[in-house]
């Protein structure tokens, strides 16, 4: 049972290039290069683009972000499913207050903003007060705040939200990719540094992985996850402007449409950069690599119910992948 | 019936069982008769419970020995789940019933889950209701489960097991071998006279039953005879209403021990660091103990006498009702103590359950080793990465965790050096008051002795240390002064030369009753 003594001989020295370890790392940004030079060769001259690109990298700005959004919550342990109703409850905000009544739109983004933060507390309440399993709050509250979307809205689309609104987010460029990318760049970066430079981090991880150790070490282990929970509605809720800014409308349905290809990402994610740990780079990556498998069969043709199946696919083989990179251990997510 | 009460219930020769190098036992021999409660009793790590799982089939016995059960041989090593073809039936400590469940779901489950269409509940019902009628109990069928006290729960899964066993075929007249694993340490005393009635009844109806236990008085007031084993050999069987209870302690210690009367001073002259008081839980009361500064103070008891529980409330990781802590001239209330404030105050808890409760297996070793110590590796760009892998790195070589990679997942660690990472971790704090359960459990032998380096180190630099354990040897080996608690309450105190295994476990058994008197 015991390791054998020379082992710790030999990992005194600096460890060699791992190449296994490398692969399993960048092994998704290979695969995404590789898919791309196919569609490139299957496609000429379409799919290769500087335009192409562009695009895919700002209409999928907003499913970024709530994969981003994500990996919190799952960080620590907890699923929230509502990240996409409160996308669009954040994007119809904007639309209801400043579109239809003209409140100035820095206080309707505000207003948008702090609805996030207030589905975040209600799921953080019935989570780690109730203590009722996230994944049924979180299905609850999406079906709470769909409703109460369809009550805003009437059903209907609000268009005519302020253009400077979509001055910062669709039609400002910078090197010919709108600003809704380096948004997501942005929460990237400082989702990163919490998670890998502050104890912050740390003690996330341990919540997520080891309840009981993270309390009997002296960490506040529902505080921590009430955090978290509101910081994905927080950031959720960020999405939907994004995503109002993209559009310059709020759109009562398609938010939900972002929450799968999302959650595929979040584990798909889970499997590189740092395989076995949900983080924001691969899950980053993965929205974009989902996002050209898409783009690319769309442009070959392939019928639009192809997306959908395609996407529960993903998920499922991104959970059974990072069920496998984690060595199938336990997780305490619930 | 004349003809098979001359078979033997349970004859086992020669039964050995070897776990790496180390002998868990070395060839036993013992007899049940049939219609017979025969007790199973002895130390910690005497081979009893390896017996147990060599029975059912858990572990395969070393070739060579044998076992039949009312003449027929079993074909060892058995496949587990085996042994229901062979009249046996086990209820182990932890019962075996699903709380959530109704008292029917569970009373009747092994026909419940048979692969039939259809579950004829009122004939699952008529059948539980039978086996209730046969033993002149009532229970309401439909009450769920968990709601039940433990004593009702200790009965209903002895019905079943005893139920079980009727189901097996006719061959040996419908009777069997009922094995008891420890039912009865967490049962209050009248609800160990229940379950004694109970299996009186059981035997009437011509089973036999094997009663496992630490408890003496309890092996000699429902026994036959016993069966003891001592380091993984038979040191004795037993005819109960021959013996005296010196005859028992002799049997499972292997020495008659002369009580010592006279009690070594406490080490004097040492300052008193920390004070627990009126600690008062359902089944565990202590209205006062001290530990001294550099004292290494040892708690333990036989199972079921709540000594283990006494770090968890001091660090306020259960919460308990009543009591205080006295630490550094300080007072805190016992009631509200938080882990939060008591990692704060210097406090550490090495809690027994290593994975769960102690370090997270899927988490590197730097980040179990830093956990409590980031904030000194937080600079105005956050945690400095480098420091910490170079500190952690440094510290596995202080600890002597091999290999010596921290990043490699505390998981991939032999027990032994798991436990080092966790004392690292605690450690790094210079905790006041050093609490660890079982902190040995799961550790190879070669690494115990570090362990205990890192411990007397602690009490050396004027730590207080507190070592809950059910090891006598261990106790022997750390501790400056020992507390024995039976039934929830401290009995004895074991100081300066007078400790001793010996003296331990003599204690342990000697002082079951005395509570009662």
């Amino acid at each position: 049972m015991d390791t054998p003594l020379s082992m710790s001989r030999e990992t005194k020295s600096r460890k060699p290039f791992n190449f296994l370890n490398f692969i399993e790392r960048f092994g998704l940004v290979f695969v995404w290069i590789l898919i791309i030079g196919i569609f490139a060769l299957v496609l000429p001259g379409i799919f290769f683009t500087w335009t192409n690109f562009s695009i895919l990298f700002a209409t999928q700005a907003p499913g970024a972000i709530l994969a981003l959004a994500l990996v919190i919550p799952l960080t620590a342990g907890d699923y929230d499913l509502s990240v996409g109703a409160t996308l669009t409850l954040s994007a119809v905000t904007i639309g209801v207050l400043n579109a239809v009544n003209d409140v100035p739109l820095f206080l309707a983004v505000l207003a948008a903003l702090a609805a996030g933060v207030v589905v975040g507390l209600v799921n953080a309440f019935f989570i780690v007060f109730v203590r009722i399993p996230s994944l049924v709050v979180t299905l609850g509250t999406t079906s709470v705040i769909t409703g109460l979307v369809q009550w805003m809205t009437n059903s209907s689309t609000i268009g005519g939200i302020s253009p400077t609104l979509i001055d910062m987010v669709g039609r400002g460029r910078l090197f010919g990719i709108s600003y809704a990318f380096y948004y997501v760049i942005l929460v990237a970066i400082v989702i990163w540094l919490v998670f890998e430079y502050t104890p912050l981090g740390r003690r996330i991880l341990f919540v997520g992985r080891g309840r009981e150790v993270a309390r009997l070490s002296g960490i506040d282990v529902g505080r921590v996850r009430i955090g978290c929970l509101v910081a994905s509605a927080f950031l959720s809720s960020f999405g939907g402007v994004i995503y109002a800014g993209l559009l310059g409308a709020a759109d009562p349905f398609s938010g939900l449409n972002f929450l799968l290809p999302a959650f595929a990402a979040a584990f798909l994610g889970a499997t590189a950069i740092i395989p076995g740990r949900f983080n924001p780079w691969g899950a980053v990556i993965s929205v974009y690599f989902l996002a050209t498998g898409i783009t690319g069969l769309t442009m070959l043709g392939i019928p639009l119910w192809v997306t959908s199946a395609f996407n529960g696919c993903a998920l499922i083989l991104a959970v059974t992948v990072s069920q496998f990179a984690r060595g199938r251990e336990e997780t305490d997510l619930g | 019936m004349s003809n098979a009460t001359t078979v033997p219930a349970l004859q086992v020769s020669g039964i050995a069982k070897t776990f790496g190098g180390a002998r868990a036992l070395k060839g036993i021999d013992f007899e049940v008769a049939p219609g017979e409660v025969h007790g199973l009793l002895g130390q910690n790590g005497c081979g009893k419970s390896t017996f147990v799982k060599v029975l059912a089939g858990f572990h395969p016995p070393d070739p060579g020995g044998e076992i039949s059960v009312f003449g027929r041989k079993l074909p060892l090593p058995m496949r587990p789940g085996a042994f229901r073809e062979f009249q046996m039936a086990f209820v182990h400590q932890h019962l075996g019933l699903v709380p959530t469940l109704t008292v029917l779901e569970n009373m009747r489950v092994a026909s419940v889950t048979e692969r039939k269409a259809i579950i004829d509940w009122r004939a699952e019902r008529r059948a539980a209701q039978a086996t209730f009628d046969r033993f002149g109990m009532h229970f309401d069928l439909s009450a769920r489960t968990g709601t039940l006290s433990q004593t009702d729960q200790a009965l209903l899964a002895i019905m079943r097991a005893s139920e079980d066993l009727r189901r097996s075929d006719a061959e040996t007249g419908g009777r069997g071998l009922l094995i008891l694993d420890e039912p009865t340490p967490f049962l209050p005393k009248e609800g160990v006279d229940r379950l004694f009635q109970l299996v009186r009844q059981v035997v009437d109806h011509g089973d036999s039953v094997i009663f496992i236990s630490h408890d003496i008085d309890e092996v000699r007031e429902i026994t036959d005879r016993a069966t003891i084993l001592r380091d993984g050999e038979v040191s004795g069987t037993l005819v109960t209403k021959d013996s005296t209870h010196d005859d028992f302690v002799e049997g499972i210690i292997g020495r008659r021990v002369a009580r010592s009367v006279t009690e070594a001073p406490v080490a004097a002259g040492r300052k008193v660091k920390a004070r627990v008081t009126g600690i008062r839980e359902p089944e565990l009361e202590v209205p006062e103990f001290e530990v001294a500064e550099g004292e290494i103070l040892g708690m333990t008891g036989l199972l079921g006498s709540g000594y283990e529980k006494v770090p968890y409330l001091v660090f306020g990781a259960r919460t308990s009702s009543t009591g205080k802590l006295e630490l550094d001239g300080r007072s805190y209330d016992l009631s509200t103590i938080t882990p939060k404030e008591a990692v704060a105050r210097k406090m550490a808890l090495l809690p027994s359950d290593r994975p769960k409760a102690s370090g997270v297996p899927t988490l590197t070793i730097a980040e179990n080793m830093l956990l409590l110590d980031m904030e000194r590796f937080l600079g105005k760009l956050g945690l400095n990465r480098g420091a910490m892998r170079r500190r952690a790195s440094d510290l596995s070589s202080e600890y002597e965790v091999r290999p010596n990679d921290p990043s490699l997942r505390l998981g991939q660690l032999s027990g032994g050096n798991a436990q080092k990472v966790l004392l690292a971790k605690w450690m790094i704090r210079d905790p006041e008051l050093l609490m660890l359960d079982e902190p040995t459990q799961g550790v190879d032998v070669g690494t115990r002795q570090q362990v205990y380096g890192v411990i007397r180190n602690a009490a050396k630099n004027g730590a207080s240390v507190i070592v809950a354990s059910s090891d006598a040897e261990q106790l022997a080996d750390l501790c400056t002064r020992v507390l024995i608690f039976a039934r929830g309450r401290i009995v004895d105190e074991l100081t300066g030369s007078h400790i001793s295994k010996d003296n331990i476990a003599e204690a342990c058994y000697g002082h079951t009753t005395l509570d009662v008197a």
